[in-house]
């Protein structure tokens, strides 16, 4: 529907009665207009910034949110204004679209917070106008392939159950996984770089002998040129089977460019093995030996730079393609030329135009060999006229290569960037993460002293403790409770979980049961005395649910030393009586994880939004129960 | 033999010739449909999206009041603009409030529950639907869709096998640090203790009938129902 000229079509119905004399049949029922109300100014809020604009200028594109009843649900009934909370200034571009009937792009605006945008007000980026088109599809495709950048370097991580081929293939594709992968890698450059010297030097001459003319020294040390040949194709060899045996998909394999490179680097050997015999195509096989020299691209495995620039050549090959095109018509053209016009001259150079293309092909790239030079004045003129073009030519095209180029580059610079920050991405999602699980267990250890300090009845104690945790937090802690009562397990802190290990393990002393068994009264109390507290809450747990812990599961080493400062407050009741000093036990066995780095664990309180990032949630209290707990590893 | 090597590499060097003028040919002649390529891959079709029904539909098929449905709303196209939650971002969003554990197995199956007409993605209609039956249902509604939940095949039988899935789905989102430990068999355990109570007549299986009858008899569970009424 041409709803951009709506405003036009009560006179296109008019326009129509001059149909109707010459209609022959009658016309249909006019569709009733029911609501009868007034054009009226709409009012939307966002985020404070007031828009007025018609409803029928809204109305204009019924499928999207402004257009049709979905704005309802942001109706707010007091002011009588639609209510967005959303970017006031992106909204300006959308309200446009109504106006105008055309979507602009702002320049400024990050492209997926405009996109975003868009989403949500169900718009399709495909109307944005011609003029910002152009901008909005180049920032997009760009920011796609940032994004695609970063899921490539998911696909490195070590997927759990790898069987051996996939290692292999991914040692081989990544060197950096293992260090057998690294040795590997530098053993192969190491004969490449051999074997690419050794075709070098076999050909230098060797100092004379015997004989009068000095001999290349390839075939005075025959021999020894052989073995290192024999070496070199050995270990390329054996490096192309392994990559085929552990290749996901062999076909595709064979036909990629570094294994077509291999083979042709490995095969003039066994050519020549087989072909040594033979007299006749004992010439050929001379001429196979310069295949020997693409061994040298198998060094674009481990250059990057290498591999940048013949992938900024494959990019670029429409515009090589060009230059590739205009240069040969512009030889052939000056070629031709320039055989006639030294047809006439004596013991000239130019006996064909085969012959003549070598001297344009020189004088274009303004090598300028001098070997051919026109003698009469025509073809000196048409010479000079050769030269100049020549560098016209060659000079159009390259700027495009070299700005790919640059593209390239700088996209390969980004990407190895941003791998370097993605360490320590993940480290700050870990610790946010671990943040809010903190806070859990924090408020659980309070909720344990609010009971106790009931029982006990100091009540400005209490009051010191009760913090004011955010209903969202409480609601998100109730939450966590609730599934800790549906498994009739709870949730612990890491040391907390190496301490309840440390003690199974050593509950084969008997010694050390009376502590077991305390654990268990307490842990009974706990439960006990936290559904006194939270009547609602029911017990799903069967009191049988709390087995003594029996390890059987196989056994790890932990080497970490666990050195408690501070003291906690000395409620015999609570879980967190970590009085057992646990410093003259050095090996631990337990189910746990090695801990390798010193944490200082400080229960921090994030801020709890539905997009659940933790970031953004400074440290506000710092627990007057604090159980500094410090981790030294002995690694 | 040095007229063969002469022809040889002769050979060669025609050849390499030939071949780049081919490929200049191809790239002029071809040129146009290069682009055209890389404009139709850029032509991808934007997000599928949804708009729901109107308010007073709403309101009429659920038990929620108009402002309820506003702030629902609100959030809910706050969190997914495009108005449908695809599994990828249910999940997403779901485990972010178990940051202990993995909670990807669960929102799966609770992603299933609430796409009721299995296509895919859950619309604002589906999610009011089942928080609907979840907030402001009768016992019977709510007790008929935890069974829903369960069934993942959706025969109406619960088996031991669709709840051992469920129960070490709920069990993976406790996470590794807990007390007392986490085993094995530990949901296996949890499944045969849940069967002894439901499967009346021991047939392995547990059907609606039994379910619903059970739960009634089992206070603990009848009490639980009413936990979140006030959620809103």
């Amino acid at each position: 529907m041409a709803t951009g000229v709506a405003a036009w079509l009560p006179f296109a119905r008019a326009a129509a009665i001059g149909w109707m004399p010459v209609a022959n049949c009658p016309m249909p029922v006019a569709p009733r207009d029911n609501s009868k109300r007034q054009d009226e100014l709409i009012i939307l809020n966002v985020s404070g910034r007031r828009f007025q604009t018609w409803r029928t200028t809204l109305d204009r594109y019924p499928d999207t949110l402004l257009g049709s009843s979905e704005k309802d649900f942001f109706y707010n009934e007091e002011t009588k204004e639609y209510f967005f909370d959303r970017d006031p200034d992106a909204f300006r571009s959308i309200l446009n679209f109504y106006r105008t009937g055309k979507l602009h792009y702002p320049r400024h605006e990050c492209i997926s917070a405009y996109d975003e945008e868009l989403t949500f007000f169900g718009i399709i980026p495909e109307i944005i106008g011609d003029c910002c088109y152009e901008e909005y599809k180049d920032r997009k495709r760009e920011n796609l392939e940032r994004l695609q950048d970063d899921q490539e370097e998911n696909k490195d991580m070590k997927m759990p159950n790898m069987n051996f081929r996939e290692t292999m293939w991914r040692a081989f594709e990544n060197p950096h996984t293992s260090t057998m992968a690294l040795v590997f890698y530098y053993v192969t450059g190491f004969f490449i770089a051999i074997s690419v010297i050794t075709n070098v030097v076999e050909t230098v001459p060797c100092g004379s002998t015997a004989n009068q003319k000095d001999m290349p020294c390839g075939e005075r040390y025959t021999v020894a040129f052989f073995c290192m040949d024999t070496a070199c194709v050995m270990i390329f060899t054996v490096e192309y089977l392994m990559r085929l045996f552990a290749a996901p998909s062999r076909y595709r394999f064979m036909r990629s460019v570094m294994s077509i490179i291999d083979v042709v680097a490995i095969l003039p050997y066994y050519i020549g093995l087989v072909m040594t015999n033979n007299e006749d195509v004992s010439g050929a096989f001379v001429t196979l030996r310069v295949f020997r020299v693409f061994r040298i691209f198998k060094f674009s495995r481990h250059s990057q730079g290498l591999r940048i620039l013949g992938y900024t050549l494959k990019s670029c090959a429409s515009e090589l393609g060009f230059l590739l095109f205009s240069l040969t018509m512009a030889i052939i053209i000056f070629a031709t030329v320039m055989f006639y016009a030294e047809k006439g001259s004596s013991s000239s150079k130019f006996t064909s135009i085969p012959a003549s293309f070598w001297y344009t092909i020189v004088t274009m790239t303004t090598l300028g060999y001098g070997d051919m030079v026109p003698k009469t004045i025509a073809g000196k003129i048409f010479g000079s006229i050769c030269s100049l073009s020549g560098v016209l030519v060659i000079a159009l095209p390259v700027p495009v290569i070299v700005s790919n180029f640059s593209r390239i580059y700088h996209q390969n610079q980004r990407a190895d960037k941003r791998r370097a920050q993605k360490k320590a991405r993940l480290a700050r999602i870990r610790i946010a993460k671990s943040g809010s699980a903190n806070a859990f267990l924090q408020s659980k250890r309070n909720g344990l002293l609010n009971e106790l300090l009931e029982l006990t009845g100091t009540e400005e104690d209490e009051q010191k403790l009760t913090k004011s945790t955010s209903l969202l937090e409480s609601q998100h802690h109730h939450l966590l409770h609730c599934l800790e009562k549906t498994t009739a397990h709870e949730f612990v802190d890491e040391q907390m979980y190496e301490q309840n290990c440390l003690e199974t393990a050593l509950q084969t002393y008997p010694s050390r049961s009376p502590s077991i068994s305390s654990h268990d009264s307490s842990v009974g109390t706990c439960c006990g005395r936290r559904v006194k507290r939270n009547t609602p809450l029911p017990n799903a747990s069967t009191p049988s649910a709390h087995p003594i812990p029996t390890h059987q599961g196989p056994l790890q080493e932990l080497s970490a030393i666990h050195i408690q400062c501070g003291d906690p407050p000395s409620h015999s009741t609570s879980r967190s009586n970590l009085n057992l000093k646990t410093d003259d036990s050095g090996r631990i066995n337990c189910k746990g994880g090695r801990i390798t780095t010193a944490i200082i664990s400080l229960p921090t309180p994030p801020a709890l939004t539905p997009d659940g990032d933790g970031l953004h949630g400074p440290p506000q209290r710092r627990p007057s129960a604090g159980t500094n707990i410090v981790k030294v590893s002995a690694l | 033999m040095v007229t063969m090597n002469l022809e040889g590499l002769e050979m060669i060097a025609v050849l390499v010739v030939v071949v780049l003028f081919v490929k200049v040919l191809e790239q002029f002649g071809l040129l146009e449909a290069g682009y055209d390529d890389s404009v139709e891959d850029e032509l991808e079709l934007s997000a599928v999206r949804h708009r729901p029904e109107g308010l007073e539909q709403l309101e009429a098929q659920t038990r929620f009041s108009r402002k309820e449905l506003q702030i629902l709303y609100r959030g809910f196209k706050n969190e997914c603009p495009s108005g449908v939650v695809n599994e990828e971002t249910f999940k997403d969003i779901y485990s972010q409030f178990f940051p202990q554990g993995d909670a990807s197995t669960y929102a799966h199956f609770l992603f299933n529950a609430f796409d009721t007409d299995h296509n895919g993605s859950v619309s604002f209609e589906d999610f009011v639907m089942g928080l609907s039956i979840l907030l402001r249902g009768t016992v019977q509604e709510k007790l008929n869709w935890a069974f829903n939940l369960y069934d993942i095949n959706k025969d109406g039988y619960i088996t031991k096998e669709e709840m051992l899935d469920i129960m070490k789905a709920i069990y993976d989102m406790m996470g590794k640090c807990t007390y007392p430990v986490l085993k094995e068999e530990t949901p296996r355990q949890h499944v045969e203790v849940f069967f002894q109570k439901m499967d009346k007549n021991k047939d392995g299986v547990v059907t609606i009938d039994e379910f619903i009858d059970c739960c009634q008899n089992d206070e603990n569970i009848m009490r639980s129902m009413h936990l979140f009424e006030n959620v809103l």
